[in-house]
């Protein structure tokens, strides 16, 4: 039955303020159905405050052979992080 | 409380009870039988929420009714001819379509039920309403949909909820039906009168199967006795499951 049904990516917001997270798929019809089953699948233990629904097939993603052109090219440019940097000794906190 | 319209009030407490509590097991069996995971968590939440509604209204009338009364004691120790759940609740969960119409025919009822048994006199059975109809709203809200999906889906869905919209409609007379506890607990205050429902909730129901191609079916044949203890033969079966622990070791607890 779930073969022809869409898959949804499920999103939640556990706390008011806090970023909407994942937390897994689910199959359904349509996206005020995939609502309500994100609802009785993921918020149980209420959960959370607020649920974000996405079809799976709107995700781009990045491929693994990806990673040589994307990543590698950051290892030799330390300077980019803060920890590059000698800091003044009057400088305490930063 | 005079001692009457006590005793009046535990068994109203009891009958809501009771129509909770067989319509929460209906829905249990379809845990690990749903026709996929996701529905199959979706009814079984339903179960709960009934369970849960049929301890406060069976707990509520255990206390008015004193003694050595529990919630436990009304559903383990009681047999067929004690119970007094609507018909309806108890017929056999049939295939997917039969569970859910008869599921939206009794959310369009419990809406205009509970928001009426909310101005109860009776405090506790308005609170349990105030808890109660918060679930309802969402049952309804899946149980409406699933009518548009199934009625307006293929040609097998239409025939499977048309064949079990025909096989419940003379279950649902029984819903509108004042009988003397509820006359005089309404004279009361306390109760909620049936009969005024019946017209709101055709109306939600009509316009509901409007956006659908089955046809309601005609009013014509109809059963009564849920309220009286005059069961269908589904009920005992339902208890010998339901109570089987109990029955086999009396009094256990875990």
């Amino acid at each position: 039955m779930t073969q022809h049904m869409k898959l949804y990516e499920v999103f939640i917001r556990s706390r008011r303020g806090l970023d909407h997270k994942h937390v897994g798929s689910l199959h359904a019809e349509d996206p005020e159905q995939a609502l309500e089953y994100a609802r009785d699948v993921y918020t149980r233990r209420s959960e959370g405050v607020s649920i974000w629904v996405v079809n799976s097939s709107d995700i781009h993603a990045s491929q693994e052979g990806d990673c040589e052109s994307f990543y590698d090219p950051l290892d030799d440019k330390p300077y980019r992080h803060a920890t590059h940097y000698q800091l003044p000794d009057k400088v305490n906190n930063m | 409380m005079t001692t009457d319209l006590t005793r009046a009030t535990a068994d109203y407490a009891v009958r809501l009870g009771d129509d909770a509590l067989i319509l929460g097991h209906r829905l249990s069996e379809w845990c690990s039988n749903g026709p996929f995971l996701e529905e199959d968590l979706a009814l079984t939440n339903v179960a709960l929420d009934y369970i849960g509604r049929a301890r406060m209204f069976l707990g509520y009338g255990a206390q008015l009714i004193g003694g050595d009364c529990t919630e436990d004691t009304l559903a383990y120790q009681r047999d067929c001819r004690e119970f007094t759940n609507l018909l309806i609740n108890e017929l056999p969960r049939g295939d997917f379509a039969f569970t859910m119409a008869r599921q939206y025919l009794l959310d369009e009822h419990a809406l205009l039920f509970l928001e009426a048994l909310q101005g109860s006199s009776d405090a506790e059975l308005a609170a349990i309403a105030t808890k109660a109809i918060k679930e309802t709203r969402y049952h309804l809200r899946r149980s409406r949909e699933w009518m548009l999906r199934l009625g307006d889906g293929t040609e097998e869905s239409r025939r499977r909820l048309q064949q079990a919209l025909e096989d419940i409609w003379g279950y649902l007379p029984e819903l509108f039906a004042m009988d003397e506890l509820e006359r005089e607990l309404l004279a009361a205050g306390i109760a909620v009168d049936r009969e005024a429902l019946e017209a709101p909730w055709r109306r939600a129901v009509s316009a509901t199967f409007a956006e659908t191609d089955v046809t309601l079916p005609a009013d014509g044949w109809r059963v009564d006795g849920g309220r009286t203890g005059y069961h269908t033969e589904h009920l005992g079966h339902l208890l010998s499951e339901l109570q089987f622990v109990q029955r086999a070791y009396p009094g256990c607890q875990w």
